[in-house]
């Protein structure tokens, strides 16, 4: 008779490019790390060559079609949209968002729902950036960018959140619905957009440290076009926000 | 109020009261004319100092790398066994 019982239904939108293998880890470790919380894994697949969603047809098997939902596209179209694509099928209360790579590991959950539970946040978002938090397999330059990246933020735009272009995120499914249709940035750009304008709307936005360990096969990229295109995206958000 | 609106009063506030030094010359105007010069070093020198501070404590997780490996072997264990494809690749 300790806690109530959580009756809240989450679903976890994850949108997958040639993520054949990854996907199935990643839905293994999600069973395995919330066996006692109510969820459905929402799969949105732009239509990957490598047979990525004939591997999550047979973790539909393994699982049931009623926990593990394919919403594929037919081809790449963007994150953003597919979230709001994710968005359209979810039946959740509450929405989480996670990268398909592994970087997102799954065992971060139940600090998202318990400190969701706890505060009655509208968003719970990963922090890289704190104690208890890190990242593994960046380079020097490529932290040397992302804290540049960060100050230069937070010196323009004061968001209240440490961590602004992290991804792995829960919403109040309404929440993210109000904001989701008002934001047009693509990349990384996006996460900022979608965290700055819930936080000038004035939700409530509570952090949670999250490690990250860079994809361990391909590489990420952050070329000078990624550059630009995060300070364009900072100029926008001053002008916009 | 659009965030660029906040910082535009800012800078005007900052102005108005650079101008009201000028005017009143509770200070030298030599030093006066100096003051936006020093404003604008210091910003940067901030910038640099919080880029470099946060590189050196940026907080890494070498043994995250090491645990997730075992948890894709114990998952790709577990989903082989339950005829999951996850062999080659």
């Amino acid at each position: 008779m300790s806690q109530p019982r959580n009756t809240n239904l989450y679903s976890i939108i994850v949108p997958t490019y040639n993520e054949r293998l990854n996907i199935a880890l990643i839905v293994y470790l999600v069973f395995k790390h919330i066996p006692d919380i109510n969820f459905e894994i929402i799969i949105v697949d732009d239509g990957s060559p490598d047979g990525t969603q004939d591997i999550v047809k047979q973790l539909q098997q393994v699982y049931g079609e009623d926990r593990i939902l394919l919403r594929p596209r037919p081809r790449k179209l963007g994150l953003g949209t597919a979230y709001i694509h994710g968005l359209k099928h979810a039946s959740g209360n509450f929405v989480i968002i996670m990268d398909a790579d592994l970087s997102h590991h799954p065992k971060y959950l139940p600090q998202f729902i318990k400190k969701q539970m706890e505060t009655g946040a509208s968003i719970v978002t990963g922090t890289r950036y704190v104690t208890g938090g890190g990242v593994h397999g960046w380079t020097l330059m490529r932290k040397l960018t992302s804290r540049g990246a960060n100050v230069l933020a937070h010196t323009l735009l004061w968001p209240g959140v440490s961590d602004l272009t992290g991804s792995f995120r829960l919403y109040k499914k309404s929440v993210l619905e109000d904001i989701i249709s008002s934001c047009v940035s693509k990349g990384y750009v996006f996460q900022m957009e979608m965290i700055v304008r819930a936080s000038r709307k004035g939700y409530h936005i509570e952090e949670v440290p999250i490690t990250f360990v860079d994809r361990v096969y391909g590489s990420s990229k952050l070329g000078g076009s990624e550059i630009v295109e995060y300070l364009k995206g900072l100029v926008y958000l001053l002008f916009t926000t | 109020m659009k965030h660029i609106v906040k910082i535009m009063s800012l800078l005007v506030a900052i102005t108005a009261i650079w101008i009201s030094l000028l005017q009143t010359a509770m200070i030298p105007q030599s030093y006066t004319w100096l003051l936006p010069l020093y404003l604008i070093v210091s910003l940067g020198c901030y910038g640099l100092l919080m880029v470099g501070v946060g590189l050196m404590q940026f907080p890494t997780c070498p043994q995250e790398a090491l645990l997730l490996q075992q948890d894709v072997i114990e998952a790709k264990e577990f989903l082989k066994h339950k005829g999951v494809d996850v062999g080659s690749d």
